[in-house]
């Protein structure tokens, strides 16, 4: 067999939809397609569907494997789903369409390359199709494509895909997405989708798993401002190793090299790079996201939470941080609550200083009147931390420009923020 | 593929080992739960690259069902003594002896089940406040809702429901006194993606996992191996068959598959053909539609 496997590449991607869009039958036929879903998995599912009463088998059952998604007929939290072809690994974040939509959507997207939108070439762009795009362009995922679906039902009329394309692009003009691509497609007969269809010849774009197999996607980690956070202390202690000290750590901007002067934040000492390990031996060069270790030419006092820059690139030190942020517990903050706020391998103490406004995620329109921040909302805050923290903005870098608060009470996750 | 690009093993390494390194930065008393199996080989596989040229700074440790593969057993004992680290066996057999569980009887009776009074006891006695784990989303549906970081409370319970959102590459180990995480560094990779792993780093594994001819058992439309715990039941007879197994587990319970592939190479093949999920052959998931579920949310693995 060929090696082709260790030339492949990964590529992450969002879906939002609710049952009728066609998101499961279009999700359905690209792991079919790529023979994705095993025997045994559809016999359970089809046995399912039809304990259930269903006349069709119901993909969804594939992965909303809990109990209560199975006997309530929804999905709680986002689903993650694998297929691959010969050249690329795919990773599906499927989030559902209604329940605690934000949330999850939100969480599926913040690790997503792409967004994959779905709109109904019958209805246009909907409530849903806005939601979905405005929280995609809010977690500044690179490549959004528009999947104008039903084609068959529109008799693939070039027209009617135009007029679908134009109102996205008329909304779309609020958003900050740099890459939005549209494919006519029918999910249920398959046009575009895996296979070029006969029937929309005015269409000269490629199908939608050709995009999703060679959509440039090198370019979506920043490359630019080097930023190394320290993870742990690498001390061997071992006779071979006396003396070693390396920085464990991801990178999460920029490019490395050995020989580069760097700064070490926030001690401000400097240094230079003196080797870049991995258990496979030494590198020349390292970027995002390689977990690598570093090694410097001086010993210098450096331990988790610091961050390793370039000396004429550095971030913010900031105690009072601006953030978009999504709230995702059932219970809303308390006025002057404490939370723990984690920031790369940082932890601090934060609270919400000030509620500048809320975002109604259907129209995008600011609301500054109602500062009462609710589950599944999503609010411009500003946060105060007990200690500066070394930030970019999430639209710089999202990997140091993201956040998240954790209750001090409960230990739990109860919001999530990207730095403006 | 462009210059400043990973391929996707390669990500899921980096990925993997960013996890290992944040248990470590985030819990005081870790350890990695090694069954001997493929996914916990590569999960140790990766834990050594975390740290090198640091030893694995926590114990392997082992839920022992006394039911097992003999050869998992030297294989385990080798791979301990070659990372020159610590092995913390838990053994079923202790805990029924000792009266913390009962033996199933009748005639599907395994020792699955009580895998998790032995386990919960460990951590319990170990204080492990975080044990990492093999377990894969594309597994099994119960696991497809797993998170990398994922909470237990005082009695070792999974709450599914009820679990912290994950973003980005922020994780929330957050806990009470008594509580304690799971933690799963290769969650994101699937069948395919470990042999690949296995094959392109040239990780040694227990030959079971390689077609040979061995004698086993027809029950439930799988390949049961001989062993002292299987008893031949009415109308069985034990064969000899080229044989391999794709999970390996108590040896009751695990089938195998009829195979060729006698190489690495070969299993890769194999498995990008294969048309049933490696779990089709374990009878532990097969007791009910949400048999994983309800042994999750005891504290199963």
């Amino acid at each position: 067999m060929s090696d082709g496997y260790l030339d492949m590449e990964l590529l992450r991607f969002t879906t939002a939809g609710s049952v009728d869009d066609g998101k499961s039958t279009l999700i359905g036929r690209l792991l079919f397609d790529s023979k994705s879903i095993f025997e045994d998995q559809l016999l359970s599912v089809e046995n399912s569907s039809k304990k259930k009463g269903l006349g069709h088998v119901d993909l969804s059952l594939l992965t909303d494997g809990l109990k209560d998604e199975r006997e309530q007929g929804i999905t709680i939290d986002v689903a993650y789903r694998y297929f691959a072809t010969p050249k690329r690994k795919f990773i599906i974040a499927d989030t559902p369409g209604h329940i605690q939509y934000t949330r999850n959507m939100v969480t599926g997207a913040s690790t997503a390359n792409l967004a994959l939108i779905l709109v109904d070439a019958r209805k246009g762009v909907i409530e849903q199709t806005c939601r979905h795009s405005f929280i995609a362009s809010l977690l500044q995922i690179p490549h959004i494509i528009v999947c104008v679906n039903k084609m068959d039902l529109v008799d693939y009329s070039e027209e009617a895909y135009d007029k679908v394309v134009k109102q996205y692009e008329d909304f779309a003009a609020k958003l900050d997405v740099k890459d939005i691509r549209f494919i006519p497609i029918s999910a249920l007969h398959g046009d575009n989708v895996v296979n070029k269809s006969e029937k929309t010849p005015w269409f000269h774009g490629g199908t939608l798993l050709h995009e999703l197999e060679t959509i440039h996607i090198a370019s979506d980690e920043n490359h630019i401002d080097c930023r190394f956070p320290v993870q742990t202390v690498i001390r061997p202690h071992s006779d071979e190793y006396h003396d070693y000290r390396g920085y464990a750590g991801r990178v999460s901007g920029g490019i490395f090299k050995p020989g580069d002067a760097v700064t070490v934040l926030p001690s401000g000492l400097t240094s230079k790079i003196k080797s870049i390990d991995t258990a496979d031996g030494p590198i020349a060069e390292a970027f995002p996201p390689m977990s690598v270790t570093l090694t410097l030419e001086d010993d210098i006092d450096i331990s988790r939470g610091d961050m390793i820059v370039r000396d004429n690139n550095q971030p913010k030190a900031v105690q009072d941080i601006d953030v978009m942020l999504c709230w995702m517990n059932n219970k809303g903050p308390l006025p002057r609550a404490k939370y723990t706020l984690f920031h790369t391998s940082n932890e601090v103490k934060a609270i919400i200083k000030e509620v500048q406004y809320k975002v109604d995620i259907n129209t995008l329109h600011r609301m500054e009147e109602d500062k009462d921040i609710k589950s599944n909302e999503i609010a411009r805050v500003q946060l105060r931390t007990t200690k500066p923290l070394l930030v970019d903005s999430y639209r710089r870098n999202r990997n140091t420009g993201s956040i998240i608060l954790v209750d001090e009470a409960t230990n739990e996750t109860v919001a999530a923020g990207m730095i403006i | 593929m462009a210059r400043y690009n990973l391929t996707h093993l390669k990500e899921l390494e980096a990925e993997s080992i960013f996890i290992i390194r944040e248990v470590f930065a985030q819990f005081e008393n870790p350890g990695i739960l090694f069954s001997g199996g493929k996914d916990s080989i590569v999960v140790t596989h990766l834990a050594r690259k975390a740290f090198w040229p640091a030893k694995i700074p926590f114990p392997l440790v082992h839920i022992d069902t006394g039911h097992n593969f003999p050869e998992t057993i030297d294989f385990r004992d080798n791979l301990v003594k070659e990372l020159g680290v610590n092995l913390v066996v838990a053994s079923v057999q202790k805990s029924i002896d000792a009266g913390r569980v009962r033996e199933e009887t009748g005639k599907n009776a395994s020792r699955n089940w009580l895998q998790i009074t032995t386990l919960l006891d460990s951590i319990e006695e170990n204080k492990f406040d975080a044990l990492m784990g093999g377990a894969r989303r594309d597994e099994e549906k119960a696991r497809a809702k797993e998170r990398f970081f994922s909470h237990r409370d005082e009695f070792g319970q999974w709450d599914p429901k009820n679990q912290r959102p994950e973003l980005w590459n922020l994780f929330n180990g957050k806990k009470n006194q008594g509580e304690h995480f799971r933690v799963f560094p290769i969650s994101n990779w699937t069948e395919m993606d470990v042999w690949q792993y296995i094959l392109s780093e040239n990780i040694d594994i227990p030959s079971l996992y390689i077609a040979h001819e061995r004698e086993v058992i027809r029950r439930d439309g799988t390949w049961l191996p001989k062993s002292e715990f299987t008893q031949l039941r009415e109308g069985e007879k034990i064969e000899k068959k080229k044989i391999r197994f794709r999970t390996l587990g108590d040896i009751t319970i695990t089938g195998g598959i009829e195979s060729d592939a006698d190489t690495l190479e070969k299993i890769v093949f194999e498995v990008s053909a294969l048309r049933q999920t490696e779990r089709g052959n374990r009878s532990d998931d097969k007791r009910s539609e949400t048999a994983m579920e309800d042994r999750k949310k005891e504290g199963y693995f």
